[in-house]
């Protein structure tokens, strides 16, 4: 019998190394794996290379990860909000790397990487200081930026419902880079709201199967 | 002549979307059009974080934390509204199925530049934000912004002087004083003089050749 729901948020983030590629899933508040972030604080792994849209809010989740001095480099396209301050300060300081991607590119990027594609080339950006010194292809008379796949060790996302086989629903626009970073890593941890069984979402529903996904939390 | 206020920027700009757009508004300025779209016509609002027909900012004690527009505010979602995943919502955008996007600006150029996420300050922390994907990915880029800055130069420009968010992207430019049509060959018509400041006050605080009917 396959069983992906573990029992507390300290196995779902076992054995996550230091170095690793974390996916962090989230916009703003909103989808933002708070407790699994948490969680990983207490495990330990530092030297983290982090993809999020945002760079934490307050002091919680991702923004506590940040204070907490375990993140090398962000990449995300809107670091700076009204309660971003932990990470202006971090950045200001040198003690943290930030790739600004533009957010369609942030998820296509993941998207690319779940599914196994090498790049692609996007309009995005065309003609802006993120282009500088990088390739260009003319395709059908349009100027197009190439972009590569982003990969991870672990995604850390935020999902409603989900059952043993690891099926996960959304809730509202909690959903954002939800689905799209569950695809990308060796190892999917999702935190749900509520733990149920087998065929009681109905599969017409399942908005990431069960294939992406290691680790199902209830918190 | 009368400058118009915000609002009444956003309600000239509101009377430009026909019944069946699907529109993307930008965080600040632009979200303020929302409220002069006219409420017995279907106009779509799409939000970056995944929402299709989303409804009006949440009332005070009803917010959903879960339920935000791109500015991260409590929204609401309008019957029919649905919700879609980050790589579905930017796909949305690149492939050309948004009919506009209302974006702000801090310059735009004759020829349709804008500029809108940086103003290159070594000490700026850069954010960017969806506003790349809108102005690549949307058929028509409306810029919603005051025509001059603080200290009276004109944002509407020959060449942007800031970091560029997209290249040859923006069809329209509604200002305090004047609507501005961008058009090929950096042709830029003046299609309503609402605050009725003139044509030679026009020609003189742009600076540029601007096209009067």
């Amino acid at each position: 019998m396959v069983n992906k729901i573990v029992s507390s948020l300290e196995e779902a983030v076992a054995g996550i190394q230091d170095g690793s590629t974390v996916l962090v899933g989230g916009f703003g508040g909103a989808g933002q794996p708070v407790e699994l972030i948490e969680a990983l604080i207490d495990q330990g792994a530092k030297d983290l290379v982090v993809v999020s849209n945002n760079a934490g809010n307050g002091e919680t989740g991702l923004a506590a990860l940040l204070k907490a001095g375990r993140v090398r480099k962000i990449i995300c396209s809107f670091p700076r909000q009204a309660d971003s301050y932990v990470f202006d300060g971090l950045y200001r300081a040198g003690k943290i790397e930030l790739e600004l991607v533009p957010q369609g590119t942030i998820a296509e990027r993941v998207r690319a990487g779940g599914a196994g594609i090498g790049g692609f080339y996007t309009r995005t950006g065309v003609g802006t200081p993120l282009a500088e010194g990088r390739e260009i292809r003319n395709i059908n008379g349009v100027d197009y930026l190439f972009e590569y796949p982003i990969v991870a060790d672990v995604a850390l996302i935020k999902a409603r419902q989900g059952d043993r086989w690891g099926n996960l629903t959304y809730r509202k626009s909690a959903r954002n880079f939800n689905p799209v970073f569950a695809t990308a890593a060796k190892l999917t941890v999702a935190q749900v709201s509520e733990i149920v069984e087998l065929g009681d979402i109905d599969p017409e529903v399942v908005v990431t199967p069960g294939i992406y996904v290691k680790r199902v939390v209830k918190v | 002549m009368a400058r118009l206020t915000r609002e009444q920027i956003a309600e000239r700009l509101a009377r430009d979307i026909p019944e069946g757009a699907y529109v993307n508004l930008g965080i600040g300025l632009p979200t303020l059009v929302s409220n002069y779209l006219p409420k017995d016509k279907d106009i779509f609002l799409q939000s970056e974080n995944g929402i299709l027909a989303m409804g009006p900012l949440a009332r005070k004690g009803e917010e959903d934390w879960d339920l935000i527009n791109a500015g991260k505010q409590p929204v609401t979602l309008l019957k029919g509204g649905s919700f879609f995943h980050h790589a579905d919502s930017f796909a949305m955008m690149r492939g050309g199925h948004l009919d506009y996007c209302v974006l702000g600006a801090f310059q735009v150029s004759r020829y349709g530049d804008l500029a809108n996420w940086s103003t290159g300050e070594p000490d700026a922390i850069p954010a960017v934000g969806g506003a790349m994907d809108l102005a690549a990915g949307a058929k028509a880029t409306y810029i919603m912004m005051e025509l001059l800055t603080k200290d009276g130069k004109s944002k509407l420009v020959e060449k942007c002087t800031y970091p560029l968010t997209g290249v040859k992207c923006v069809k329209r430019v509604y200002t305090d004083y004047a609507v501005f049509q961008i058009e090929p060959e950096g042709v830029v018509r003046v299609l309503d003089d609402c605050s009725g400041v003139g044509k030679d006050e026009l020609l003189r605080m742009t600076g540029l050749d601007l096209v009067f009917d």
